[in-house]
């Protein structure tokens, strides 16, 4: 069995069994949904409705219905979209990367995040999609066979590999997410009592049986598959920063884009578990499994990713600056942009993504559950900033001072953004109602190497 | 004789692995092990070869790669070249660098899919299949193994069930088959 040396803080807190691990994560499920889910449930759809019609509106008028302007003509569609693939980083990252590296505590949250990653990316989508502004034509982006005399879609792009990248990623993730889903399906379809239910699970589990060949055939499938997705989340949104980088426009067309887009994306990403998991750990009693050890190795990621950003913000600063090149006088990370007209943007940014975030590196910061829940919502704020200032800053000051102009979003501009974090948690909340929020069944191996009340002992409780 | 299936009931992974080792070193066969999470360990005892999942993957990688070179030289120097921004279409190898993302995530999808169905379809895991695991419990906090006695000549099932019995077994069931 494995071993785990005793001065690690465990990871499952009181005294449980394997049996009391199952019943734990299934309780939510089988029993009545709290009156607060209901309340959540409701409003989150009704914004949902209303970001629905929002798009609705939005397509049937054109893209002329959004804020956008011929000098600004990428502002919060493309904003939303960056922020939302960025926050989809985190999911597969715990569990692809965090597999990589063995680290345990992935599996507390490694579920919960996955299914992030997935409605985020699904909202992310979305943006591309309506900034077409002629939807019925979205195939197009697809190397398929035309009306046009097979005229090919152009591989030399960044937005073309955009396209490849982001549905790579999002197919990669769901079968991901659903191949670790399979066995605790199959717990819940043994497990239930109503026959709603017995039917729903008994399709979902695919007839799992948990024989050893099986779980052999599991772990190497999670083996390689999580092989395969550490380069992929890296490779996505290094691909969505070249549709800034390969242009020319002064602030965008920067080296540096790649890596510190990741980095960006995996500190929006792991601000966004934390969100949902401070509030889910509470409103569905998993406060033995999503523990103050948890929260605070989430947090170092959240600091070291926060610093390399930082550190980016600093690099592009200065390298704008010592070039002495008048256009990159206004970019997102410029004298002038600190100074200018969106200088509040610009603050926002710095307050919200460098200096709140690092009071985290305090420990009694990082191991409280309030403060870190409270810090995640401002680095959540503070990436949306980041992404709105690279793109709209960026553009707002022209080639000719003719054509400077600033950005005013419409309602719609309102809508869609605000809708799809509706149509987000919506999707969340069903989730969390029916699925089980945790890898239990993966929990269960490390019960006796990490769990508390095992800590320290040689031989299993159960050994009489 | 009739032939019995005998289902030994554990309530640890340590415990099945320990009874296990005890039974194949006197030579009885372990047909399999049901539980509800991966026990490490357990299939060198029970005979179990390494699976060969991953050269499935590396295989459509492969096709996925060669399919996305296929594709991509297909489209954008023989069928229909186009000078977009300046770079140089004529052949191949002066374009292939743009093609890359494309290529990476083209060969990453095949090989992830290609891998994940045949997981799915040797495991006999497919929608609207039922669970075939000999009791409910072993998906939750049990661990069951499986022996046959038709698997088993050389041993009387009872002296199967009585050399079960001096490990640490919850319950011993048996099954007509």
């Amino acid at each position: 069995m494995h071993q785990e040396a005793a001065i690690r803080p465990p990871l499952i807190l009181g005294h449980r069994t394997y049996g009391d691990v199952t019943a734990d994560v299934t309780a939510p499920i089988e029993n009545k949904a709290p009156r607060a889910w209901y309340v959540l449930t409701t409003i989150a759809s009704i914004i949902a409705i209303y970001g629905v019609g929002c798009i609705l509106y939005l397509i049937s008028k054109g893209i002329g219905a959004w804020g956008l302007n011929k000098t600004i003509n990428w502002a919060w569609d493309i904003t939303n979209f960056v922020w939302w693939v960025g926050i989809g980083h985190a999911g597969t990252l715990i569990s692809a990367v965090l597999l990589l590296f063995r680290q345990k505590w992935r599996m507390a949250v490694n579920r919960s995040a996955e299914a992030m990653t997935i409605f985020a990316v699904m909202m992310a989508a979305v943006f591309p999609m309506i900034h077409m502004g002629r939807i019925w034509l979205a195939y197009f982006v697809f190397p398929l066979p035309n009306q046009f005399g097979s005229l090919w879609v152009n591989f030399n792009s960044a937005l073309l590999w955009d396209v490849f990248a982001i549905s790579t990623y999002f197919s990669v993730s769901v079968v991901y997410w659903y191949i670790g889903l399979i066995p605790d399906f199959a717990t819940l379809r043994d497990h239930v009592k109503k026959k709603w239910q017995k039917t729903l699970y008994f399709w979902l589990s695919f007839g799992w049986t948990g024989n050893a060949k099986a779980w052999q055939r599991f772990e190497e499938v999670s083996l390689v598959l999580a092989g395969l997705a550490t380069p992929l989340v890296f490779s996505v949104h290094s691909v969505v920063s070249m549709d800034f980088a390969t242009s020319l426009v002064p602030g965008w067309h920067s080296t540096i884009y790649p890596p510190y887009f990741v980095a960006g994306a995996i500190f929006s990403g792991f601000a966004m578990v934390q969100t949902l998991l401070g509030i889910m750990r509470k409103t569905m009693k998993l406060e033995a499994y999503v523990t103050r050890k948890h929260v605070e190795y989430m947090n170092i990621v959240i600091m070291v990713t926060g610093g390399i950003v930082a550190v980016a913000y600093a690099t592009e600063f200065f390298m704008g600056w010592y070039s002495g090149v008048e256009y990159e006088y206004y970019t997102y990370m410029s004298v002038g942009a600190a100074t200018g007209q969106y200088a509040w943007a610009f603050w926002a940014l710095i307050i919200c993504n460098i200096l709140i975030p690092g009071t985290l590196w305090f420990k009694k910061v990082r191991t409280s559950f309030f403060w870190s829940w409270a810090i995640s919502i401002v680095i959540n704020v503070g990436m949306w900033f980041e992404r709105f200032d690279i793109i709209v800053l960026c553009l707002h000051r022209d080639y000719m001072p003719s054509g400077w102009t600033m950005f005013y979003p419409s309602w719609v501009d309102v809508g869609t953004f605000v809708g799809t974090i509706g149509i987000f948690f919506t999707f969340y909340l069903f989730f969390a109602r029916y699925f089980p929020v945790l890898a239990f069944n993966e929990l269960k191996t490390i019960l006796k190497s990490s769990g508390e009340s095992y800590k320290g002992e040689v031989l299993p409780k159960s050994q009489h | 004789m009739a032939n019995k299936v005998i289902y030994a009931v554990y309530e640890d992974p340590e415990l099945l692995k320990d009874a296990a080792r005890k039974l194949v070193t006197a030579g009885v066969q372990v047909r399999d092990v049901f539980s509800p999470f991966p026990i490490h360990g357990i299939d060198p005892i029970i005979g179990l070869k390494r699976t060969r999942l991953g050269i499935v993957s590396f295989m459509f990688g492969i096709m996925g790669l060669s399919l996305a070179i296929l594709g991509t030289w297909w489209m954008m120097i023989y069928d229909w070249p186009m000078n977009i921004g300046g770079k140089p279409n004529q052949h191949f190898y002066q374009n292939v660098p743009a093609f890359v993302p494309v290529l990476f995530e083209f060969t990453v999808l095949c090989a992830a899919h290609g891998m994940a169905i045949t997981y799915l379809i040797r495991n006999k895991t497919l929608p609207g299949m039922a669970g075939r695991n000999p009791d409910p419990r072993s998906t939750n906090d049990k661990f069951i193994m499986e022996l046959r006695t038709e698997e088993n000549h050389g041993f009387a099932p009872e002296a199967i069930t009585g050399m079960l019995r001096d490990t640490t077994v919850l319950e011993i069931n048996e099954r007509q088959c």
